[in-house]
């Protein structure tokens, strides 16, 4: 594993990505250009209540309506019965889960799936939907986090109840679940302390706003082979929650992964893709399900909106010497919210002896949270981050400097327990000082500078690789990732540094599941590191059998020929050598094809950080804010491709900055999203931003042969605090919730 | 001997304390002896031979796939933490 700066002849190069013709000239197929002969088109229809009991459904006269093919409702799902799914990436209560595809006794956000249509046309099928008479019984919505922990608020699932490790409550209650994590004595810390700020925080619900919505293509085999097209962070995972919801087996189940619009964790859930196979199973013919943007923010999952409390405490020489947070997090209408991750990351970047975090996963009537980039660590930081720089101000250290005072490093406790490995905290922050950015005067009136720390822990998960090696050189790389943010090209890129070769000599594929051993989901930020390390093991493998053919070639033994820079050469002696390339001209006659496989389950991800400093102007008369400059400094491990990485710092500090300054589901009181589009739904544009200055630091992971860390997700949980930080330099107000709109800000300024 | 990190929610089964060390080749082996010290472990830990959904066994410091089947040293550190798929699914009820 490697722990020192390496010189390395492909890793660290900028090659163009192996896909971009393709997307560039509009060739690269999606979901949604998906064609078959007799193709069927389905459309969901959709609750109009946040909450609701629902007490029947006639179908009966869409099914009649000219063009219909066939009506499904939730009675066409299997009985889900009591059972828990695993589904890798972790358990769900599977009730749930289909409940979630299509409702069955109960509504709980508007959007929320109750009945779809396969028709000849779009528009037919939209037509009959209109037709389906659904009667309910309409319930009062519970919206936000803190009412839906009141012990008299409204119920959504009667048989709820909070488990804390284990351990059952007696009540029903929305609270699903409670974790707790401590270290050390907070009740001494605090009084150790010379300085404590304390603060609540609100945050907003926001969505990962991927331009592609969601899309399926189902079709059953006159054998019973069920195919979908469709587009996901994950084919592998499509299939399991596919078999598990139809109660199908995985391996009469093929998903075939398009090309991706996006995703940052939202396309990891199904929603259309078992409608889709339960449309055309009813139909017999192969159906495809296209989402608008209204089902994508109102029936898909986002991000969750969340209630956080935050004290710390400190000695007037700037040691931290306690922590504590409560997080609220919305679960959505089903368990399971990111406040697991928050809970961890939240007093990350910080070396912290005593502290206690709470966090609670709370139900409310909104679509069920999914992932999106870092989940629950953005929201988190948004106060730590807050409350961190309050503390610096308040003792007239600079900001950055208090960091580096209490910097997380190696052989700390992380908040949950177990000791941080080899990190690169100290090095970003160091960074961020260093940087001209920092220094540059910004003394205008109403001009404001900020900073912030995040962390995100990154995971390993399963990945397999096959290589297969041609005769002119080249190798097919066979792997199972989808490709969101270039990771073609960074996982083959480390195959051909194993094997001395061009990235260009890789033509990497992304292929179904039945073609690649599994492969978990592209999320959190695995895959140039699980994926490209199962691709090293497969060039490894290649290596030693191409090893073995030229000592077939040569007579010697294999112990004699040494493999460097992509030449294979004798070293018994004789004068021999022979190049990757032309060796590979000869497998015919050493042997035949020379194939090679990798399959990991790494447990080393390596935690990865972010700081950030920018700079904005606030204006008075309107409240908007505006972002002059932004620099953005990370830990990357390693910089496989420094452009890709260099691409994920900057999108997930624009997304930041979206979610900081305009973004929110805005709810009625009925809890309708009164925002569906993106007209309404201000997330930024290019007009809205600076160069985001991207700055790779490499502190190498030592649980990756290159020292790979994940960089997909750790640039989103700086922004929202930093540009907070930002706005109190400018006019002196602390801005605790999100987003920071130009009437929040304007209320804060007393002026409306 | 391997020493179990109890979470803060389950230190009422161990009398309030936080770092039991105790014997066991494997994750499950440890389990056992948890529960032969402090009645009441297992069955927070455990259900139908595996870890009960939403609770996740990281051996120094890494998060391992393995569960109670996994191998640890002698001198392993072992937490017990609420299960986090990546941010995708949390436990269920």
């Amino acid at each position: 594993m490697e722990t020192e700066k390496k010189e390395y002849k492909v890793i660290g190069t900028r090659p163009i990505r192996h896909d971009g013709v393709d997307k560039v000239t509009g060739r690269a197929l999606y979901g949604a250009d998906f064609q078959m002969s007799g193709l069927l088109h389905g459309r969901v229809l959709r609750s109009p209540h946040a909450h609701a009991r629902i007490i029947s459904i006639d179908t009966s006269r869409a099914e009649a309506y000219p063009g219909v093919k066939g009506v499904v409702t939730a009675k066409d799902l299997p009985d889900a019965g009591d059972k828990v799914a695993d589904l890798g990436e972790g358990a769900v209560n599977l009730k749930h889960l289909c409940d979630n595809i299509l409702a069955s006794d109960k509504v709980l956000y508007k959007g929320h799936a109750v009945a779809a249509v396969a028709a000849t046309s779009p528009h037919i099928a939209e037509e009959a939907c209109t037709l389906i008479d659904v009667e309910y019984e309409v319930l009062p919505p519970v919206l936000e986090v803190r009412q839906a922990m009141e012990p008299d608020a409204p119920l959504l699932h009667e048989h709820l109840k909070t488990t804390s490790m284990g351990e059952t409550a007696d009540e029903p209650s929305n609270v699903a679940s409670h974790i707790q994590h401590q270290l050390g004595d907070p009740e001494k810390g605090f009084a150790e302390a010379d300085i404590i700020v304390e603060r609540d925080f609100v945050t907003g619900t926001v969505h990962q706003g991927y331009i592609e919505p969601h899309n399926a293509t189902a079709h059953y085999n006159q054998d019973g082979q069920l195919t979908i097209w469709c587009s996901t962070q994950g084919a592998f995972t499509v299939r399991e929650q596919v078999a598990e919801i139809l109660q199908y087996p995985i391996s009469k189940i093929k998903v075939v992964p398009m090309e991706i619009g996006g995703g940052f964790g939202g396309k990891i859930s199904v929603y259309i893709k078992p409608v889709a196979a339960l449309l055309a199973k009813k139909t017999g013919k192969p159906v495809k399900v296209l989402m608008n943007r209204a089902d994508v923010f109102e029936g898909t999952g986002p991000t969750p909106a969340s209630y956080i409390r935050v004290k710390m405490g400190a000695t007037k020489d700037g040691k931290i010497t306690a922590a504590e947070a409560y997080l609220a997090f919305e679960a959505g209408a089903y368990p399971g919210s990111p406040v697991g991750p928050g809970a961890m990351c939240i007093f990350a970047p910080y070396s912290i002896e005593n502290l206690i975090i709470d966090g609670y996963d709370v139900v409310v009537n909104k679509p069920k949270t999914a992932p999106y980039r870092a989940p629950g660590a953005p929201n988190a930081a948004f106060g730590s981050e807050t409350v961190v720089d309050e503390i610096a101000e308040k003792l007239d250290i600079d900001p950055l400097e208090f960091r580096l005072l209490n910097a997380a490093k190696e052989g700390d406790r992380r908040a949950d327990g177990p000791v941080h490995p080899r990190i690169g905290c100290i090095e970003t922050v160091e960074a961020a000082k260093a940087h001209p950015h920092y220094t540059a005067p910004n003394g205008k009136k109403h001009h404001g500078r900020g900073v912030a720390s995040g962390y995100w822990f990154n995971i390993g998960l399963e990945s397999s690789v096959t290589i297969n090696v041609n005769a002119d050189g080249t190798i097919n790389l066979v792997e199972g990732s989808t490709d969101i943010g270039g990771t073609r090209s960074s996982i083959a890129m480390q195959a051909a540094e194993v094997l001395g070769i061009p990235a260009e000599s890789v033509n990497p594929s992304v292929v179904d599941t039945n073609s690649v051993g599994y492969t978990a989901v592209t999320g959190g930020s695995r895959t140039t590191y699980a994926t490209g390390y199962a691709a090293y093991e497969a060039a490894q493998e290649v290596k030693q059998k191409m090893i073995a053919r030229a000592a077939k070639l040569w007579e010697v033994d294999e112990a004699n020929v040494q493999f460097a820079d992509g030449e294979f050469s004798c070293i018994n002696g004789k004068e021999e050598q022979i190049s990757f390339r032309d060796l590979c001209g000869q497998l015919g006659q050493t042997g035949g094809p020379v194939v090679g496989s990798g399959t990991v389950n790494p447990g080393g991800a390596g935690g990865a950080y972010a700081t950030h400093v920018v700079d904005v102007a606030v204006d008075e008369e309107t409240g908007k804010v505006e972002i002059l400059r932004y620099t953005a400094v990370q830990d990357a491990g390693r910089a496989i491709h420094p452009s890709y990485v260099e691409g994920q710092i900057q999108g997930g500090a624009v997304q930041g900055i979206g979610w900081a300054l305009n973004e929110e589901y805005i709810y009625n009181d009925e809890g309708t999203m009164t925002n569906a589009s993106f007209l309404d739904y201000r997330m930024p544009t290019c007009l809205d931003l600076p160069m985001i200055d991207a700055v790779i630091v490499e502190v190498p992971n030592p649980g990756h042969p290159y020292g790979v860390r994940g960089v997909g997700e750790v640039p989103i949980v700086p922004p929202m605090a930093a540009i907070a930080n930002a706005i109190y330099d400018a006019i002196g107000i602390r801005m605790t919730e999100l987003p920071m709109s130009p009437d929040r800000l304007l209320k804060a300024m007393g002026k409306i | 001997m391997p020493t179990v990190v109890i979470p803060p929610l389950m230190r009422k089964l161990t009398g309030g304390e936080a770092n039991i060390t105790l014997s066991g080749a494997t994750v499950r082996e440890v389990i056992d002896n948890l529960e032969d010290r402090y009645p009441g472990m297992k069955e927070r830990l455990c259900e139908e031979g595996r870890l009960k959904p939403g609770i996740a066994v990281y051996i120094n410091g890494l998060l391992t796939r393995g569960s109670i089947l996994e191998r640890v040293d002698t001198d392993a550190e072992i937490h017990f933490l609420p299960a986090i798929g990546g941010g995708m699914a949390e436990p269920s009820n």
